[in-house]
């Protein structure tokens, strides 16, 4: 019997010591952090350090519903998703996990079961289309063909994009973070960013739990709580958390292959390539906080609803239910980029999208903290848009 | 007494313990998640599954915090456990709006 000693394990981050000085330290320890520690340490940036309070992908990213779409209302959030899944999809080759991150591109349905959604479909297509996003504008009989278990009564029509699907949230968050390790970052879990330390407007140092690290990049990816650390720069930003539950069934053969969506009726369905379906719903009730309790009101609203939109599914049992914060903008884009205090960077506000735009989000913070020009533009995501009144309204959410 | 499976013959021959019984997780597959680094529960349940099918770990929550308890010298009531979620046990989506209290058993 071989007995696993602790000893065994010096290998793992925890154990060793907070370094006393780094050149970027990243706050959180989610999948948009472990990217940009990543995309930073193959850049060759320096020491890059990241910072988890808790263990990697215990917050928002642990929670999410998983999917990766590019089927979306502005050109901004087209081109970050179109680089998301071509990231995704090479994903198990390029980070050497040895595990796969379980991409699966089945494909998103959204359905639109209102006139007015119809015609903002319309619209979404075409400029899907002229960005060369493979999508299609479905009659309600051609989506009941891609999914033969859709309920297709006061369904107006669909649209399909073969290449959307979802991945698994916990091995993309640890593919990343074994990655960016082997090229020299360290991630420290366990380890509360306490305070940001300023002079004249400049980021000098972050104080933790564990000890102080002085340096001159500090990268706010801590999802929800963006809005906390923020604050220890005494920047506000605006930006409030949101509860959204989710239940995930037993497993069952594969019988839906792409995630099924509707922003009018808020609902958002896949089979995962183990088997269960995950499941969730937005509650236009709910109010901003840092709440993640689950609810009987919650499972009872999600039978009614998944019931009526894939009826066999109302056969399956509930194994689990829980919830995640959304971080939401005012305009659901992402804050990305610099800020008025110099060296402190954000990587947050992505309103429920997070999981999918982590790729591209990890090479273009890279790039910005480089000084290198990004190869998407986005000024146009940066902090200022609110104050300028420039924001950048997304018509099709969850 | 029943023959073995050949699945069972080849855990034998391997000496394969089973660990989580609903997804299949094994002690090997566990200790060597530890000797990589792994160190907490949570982490381990999100990498193998363990825990998270039907019967949510009635079994082998007790059992991976044995093994880390072990790994790591400490008493078992010294490791932090997985989180509970609802439901207690598992319920039909059809039963939840029918009221069919049949499913609570």
């Amino acid at each position: 019997m071989i007995a696993v000693t602790w000893a065994e394990t010096v290998s793992s981050a925890v154990s060793e010591q907070l370094p006393k000085t780094a050149d970027a330290v990243v706050i959180g320890g989610g999948v948009v952090g472990t990217s940009i520690a990543y995309h930073l340490a193959k850049k060759g940036f320096g020491s890059v350090v990241l910072l988890e309070r808790s263990y990697l992908a215990c917050g928002s990213t642990g929670r999410c519903g998983a999917g990766v779409r590019q089927q979306w209302g502005t050109r901004l959030n087209c081109l970050l998703s179109i680089a998301s899944v071509r990231a995704f999809e090479r994903m198990d080759e390029e980070l050497g996990y040895g595990r796969s991150i379980e991409f699966k591109q089945g494909g998103y349905l959204l359905i639109a079961y209102t006139r007015r959604e119809m015609e903002q479909f319309t619209k979404n297509v075409e400029l899907q289309l002229s960005l060369d996003i493979p999508v299609s504008l479905l009659t309600p009989r051609e989506a009941g063909k891609i999914v033969p278990i859709l309920n297709t009564d006061d369904i107006y029509c669909a649209t399909f994009c073969p290449t959307d699907g979802h991945a698994n949230p916990f091995h993309v968050t640890y593919a990343y973070a074994t990655a960016g390790r082997r090229l020299g970052a360290k991630i420290h879990t366990f380890t509360d960013a306490c305070e940001i330390l300023t002079e004249s407007g400049k980021v000098e140092g972050v104080r933790t739990n564990k000890g102080t690290i002085s340096t001159k990049v500090v990268i706010n990816a801590a999802g929800p709580y963006s809005g906390v650390v923020a604050r220890m720069t005494g920047l506000d930003i605006p930006f409030y958390p949101e509860r959204h539950q989710i239940l995930v069934t037993e497993p069952v053969e594969p019988v839906l292959g792409p995630m099924v969506m509707s922003f009018s009726r808020r609902y958002y369905c896949q089979q995962t390539p183990h088997g269960s379906f995950i499941m969730g719903m937005g509650d236009p009730k709910e109010k901003p906080g840092f709440l993640t309790s689950s609810t009987w009101e919650f499972l009872v609203e999600m039978a009614e609803e998944i019931t009526k939109v894939l009826p066999p599914i109302g056969e399956l049992s509930v194994v689990r239910q829980w919830a995640g914060l959304y971080d939401m903008t005012p305009d659901a884009h992402p804050i990305l980029g610099g800020t008025p205090v110099d060296g402190f960077y954000l990587a947050c506000g992505f309103s429920g999208h997070g999981f999918m735009l982590a790729p591209v989000t990890g090479e273009l913070i890279s790039e910005i903290v480089c000084d290198e020009e990004p190869s998407i533009d986005i000024h146009g995501l940066d902090l200022g848009r609110f104050e300028r009144g420039e924001l950048v309204i997304e018509p099709s959410v969850v | 007494m029943n023959k073995k499976t050949d699945r069972e013959e080849a855990m034998d021959a391997a000496e394969i313990t089973v660990v989580c019984r609903c997804e299949d997780v094994t002690l090997e597959e566990i200790r060597d998640l530890i000797r990589e680094g792994y160190t907490t529960a949570e982490e381990i349940k999100r990498i193998t599954r363990c825990g998270m099918g039907p019967c949510q770990g009635r079994t082998c929550r007790e059992l991976l915090l044995a093994e880390l308890a072990r790994a790591s010298g400490r008493k078992i009531d010294e490791v932090a456990p997985t989180k509970y979620r609802p439901p207690a046990k598992p319920i039909r989506l059809g039963g939840i709006i029918e009221g069919d209290s049949s499913d609570l058993g």
